[in-house]
């Protein structure tokens, strides 16, 4: 009796010893549009490059024990909000990832570091994130409104198209994106002429695109996403926007609002993206990898972001050795340089802010293409010291009131 | 005048005509509706669904069996009407005799089911649908594209054939006493439960055919039907459940109207139609054209 009590005890210990030396508990939720208008470039697939960058980061030869769960936000802050409260006061949720549609990335925002978790960013636009609402909590992956603003903007008036006449989501990703726009016009001596905010989602654009022809811009900038400038480009096509001598500038566009548009009436938009699934072999094969289990879609930059960002959030709990801490796990994160394969060698700033190189692409016109998917040309890279807004301009004041 | 509201006549114009094309779409979606409610009483949520099955529909006899626009105009509605029909048989036949509730709840349940099969096969991009009628007119005041012509021509023509069918002719006269007193009409020797079937059938019919008019200026997409289905709703509401010429002209009213707000306060343009509506059922809550009971 007595040999089996000590039996019992000597293994409990040898149990006990055996985790607390290697095994790590990780868990992460996927937050983001699963059955709106962003759910295509964010959405399941989004769960899958999670589930890859765990699978590739090897944890479980690690012998760490990784969970993933998701949830849909349905592009509402309130909603989005309830869920990741319940995540992490109720299940143990270590990170939230992706979280597309500002709104609700900035509630998100706010309650990670309140909570001192992480939150990786990639389905987000707003520059705010590392900026007025910065905290030492968040990194932003993929993409933000001042470096789409300053490539595509840029890239335009620098060839000319000097007014603009803004068609704007109206809501917290819309008004930055306009506003972060905006401002590098008018430093490259454009002029925006007008602009007009529409409900998001919206249905039907011709009533703006009208508006949009009446103000007599050369420009018109489309700072909205998904649906919404897949709608827009189709209207503009539709009321001869482009013969009649204006021009479209789509200041956010993913490669599944191409496929939807087709290439007749989005080719020769010109716009800016961190990540496109043809550029080499690396790519390729993941893309290929993605198909496969995402209904034969190709990933857009925002899976790519959420797969090299999971990876890299890894790579720094193993060096911290535990995911409690989420801002240590962020300042980690932000110690080691980012290496991985779809987006190649970068660092994170201390603002949060991951910086590597972005890229201007045009869409190929129909003759062009050799099919499903092969949409792009790439014009330019836009080198990663001068493709994010820098530092010291961003007002973020857990950075400043550091120095 | 037109100093005072600061925009001038030619965009006005233009805001105005351009209105009128959405509500062409209100129109023949909820003169759909009123027409399922007037003769089954029953709120067919469903409709926004069958919108897009019928925008569907229209994309796939196109890209599988080559069937153009104009062939696709007459099948779609054809199709989508038939899975109505499917429908009123087997599932909506057995609540006639319950509370509206349970209609509302069935069909709403149908909404989640189709729309979710859709999404699950086509993603929530949607895909493009070639426009069949490019170029366009010039009318003094603006650029028309032919297309959108021909969008408040076909909703015109087929609201009033559908007016007048039901209010004109004697199988409409039939099929309003089958409202009244079914068990009369019966033992008139008029097959009632096949009249209500079909009439369902043509009510959803009516959504099919909107959803093709929609494909070639709207993506095709399984979200489609449920950005528009909540302001046919309140259309519906405003011009009076159930009456066929109320629905018809709040149709094209409330489109006149957004599309002004467009141009005024262009943040207001998706909560008009709802502003509308809880005036309306303030003042006259049997609505614009409905009859208090």
């Amino acid at each position: 009796m007595v040999s089996r009590k000590l039996l019992y005890g000597l293994s409990a210990i040898a149990l006990m010893s055996a985790t607390s030396a290697h095994a790590i508990d990780v868990k992460l939720g996927v937050l983001t549009d699963m059955s709106g208008l962003y759910a295509d470039l964010t959405g399941q697939g989004s769960v899958w490059a999670t589930r890859k960058a765990i699978e590739d980061f090897g944890a479980e030869e690690k012998g760490w024990n990784v969970e993933v769960v998701f949830a849909d936000h349905q592009n509402r802050p309130d909603v989005g909000s309830t869920v990741v409260r319940q995540w992490f006061d109720t299940d143990d949720v270590d990170a939230v990832v992706d979280v597309p549609t500002s709104s609700v990335a900035l509630a998100v925002n706010e309650l990670t570091a309140d909570r001192n978790k992480v939150f990786l960013v990639s389905g987000a636009a707003t520059a705010d994130l590392t900026g007025s609402a910065c905290t030492p909590n968040t990194v932003h992956w993929t993409y933000d409104t001042w470096a789409l603003a300053n490539g595509t903007g840029r890239a335009i008036v620098e060839t000319g198209g000097e007014s603009w006449f803004f068609l704007t989501a109206d809501y917290a990703f819309g008004h930055a994106l306009e506003r972060d726009t905006s401002a590098v016009v008018e430093e490259f001596g454009g002029q925006v002429l007008g602009t007009v905010r529409h409900p998001f989602p919206g249905t039907d654009f011709s009533s703006f695109i009208l508006q949009a022809q009446g103000s007599g811009a050369q420009i018109i900038g489309l700072a909205n996403a998904g649906g919404d400038t897949v709608n827009a480009v189709n209207t503009a096509a539709e009321f001869g926007i482009v013969q009649a001598g204006q021009n479209l500038a789509a200041l956010l566009m993913f490669i599944t609002d191409v496929h939807a548009i087709g290439l007749e009436n989005a080719q020769g938009l010109i716009f800016t993206e961190a990540w496109y699934w043809d550029q080499n072999d690396v790519n390729r094969e993941f893309a290929a990898e993605f198909a496969e289990a995402n209904r034969g879609n190709k990933p857009t930059m925002i899976h790519a972001g959420v797969y090299s960002s999971v990876l890299h959030y890894l790579k720094a709990i193993e060096e911290v050795g535990s995911a409690e801490d989420g801002a240590a796990v962020v300042a980690a994160m932000k110690e080691i340089p980012t290496d991985d394969k779809l987006f190649g060698e970068g660092m994170i700033r201390e603002d949060g802010r991951k910086i590597h190189d972005m890229y201007l692409f045009e869409v190929k016109a129909p003759d062009e293409s050799t099919g499903d998917w092969d949409y792009y040309h790439q014009r330019a890279v836009i080198p990663a010291d001068g493709a994010f807004r820098p530092l010291e301009d961003g007002g973020c004041e857990f950075v400043a009131s550091a120095n | 005048m037109f100093e005072l509201i600061g925009i001038p006549p030619q965009a006005f114009y233009a805001q105005l005509t351009l209105g009128l094309v959405n509500g062409a779409f209100y129109a023949v979606l909820s003169l759909g509706l009123a027409v399922i409610f007037g003769l089954l009483n029953v709120i067919n949520f469903t409709h926004g669904a069958q919108y897009m099955m019928g925008a569907f529909a229209g994309y796939i006899l196109l890209t599988l069996f080559g069937v153009p626009y104009w062939g696709a105009l007459i099948l779609a509605p054809i199709i989508v009407g038939a899975i109505g029909i499917v429908i009123e048989r087997t599932m909506l036949r057995h609540l006639y005799h319950l509370d509206h509730l349970y209609g509302l709840l069935l069909t709403f349940g149908l909404v989640l089911v189709i729309e979710g099969l859709f999404r699950q096969q086509y993603g929530v991009s949607g895909r493009p649908y070639p426009n069949p009628l490019p170029g366009g007119q010039n009318l003094g005041f603006m650029f028309l594209p032919n297309y959108r012509l021909w969008v408040i021509v076909a909703s015109v023509v087929v609201c009033f054939a559908t007016w007048y069918l039901i209010e004109q002719t004697r199988l409409g006269s039939y099929l309003r006493a089958a409202v009244e007193r079914p068990d009369l009409v019966q033992a008139f020797g008029i097959n009632v439960p096949v009249m209500v079937t079909l009439t369902y059938g043509f009510g959803v019919a009516l959504a099919g055919f909107a959803g093709v008019l929609a494909a070639p200026i709207q993506v095709v997409s399984p979200m489609m039907g449920m950005n528009i289905i909540i302001v046919v709703f309140a259309v519906v509401v405003i011009g009076g459940m159930g009456s066929i010429l109320g629905a018809i002209i709040t149709g094209y009213f409330l489109g006149l109207v957004e599309g002004l707000t467009r141009v005024f306060y262009p943040e207001a343009s998706s909560t008009v139609i709802f502003v509308i509506m809880a005036i309306v059922l303030l003042i006259r809550p049997q609505g614009l054209f409905g009859k208090a009971k």
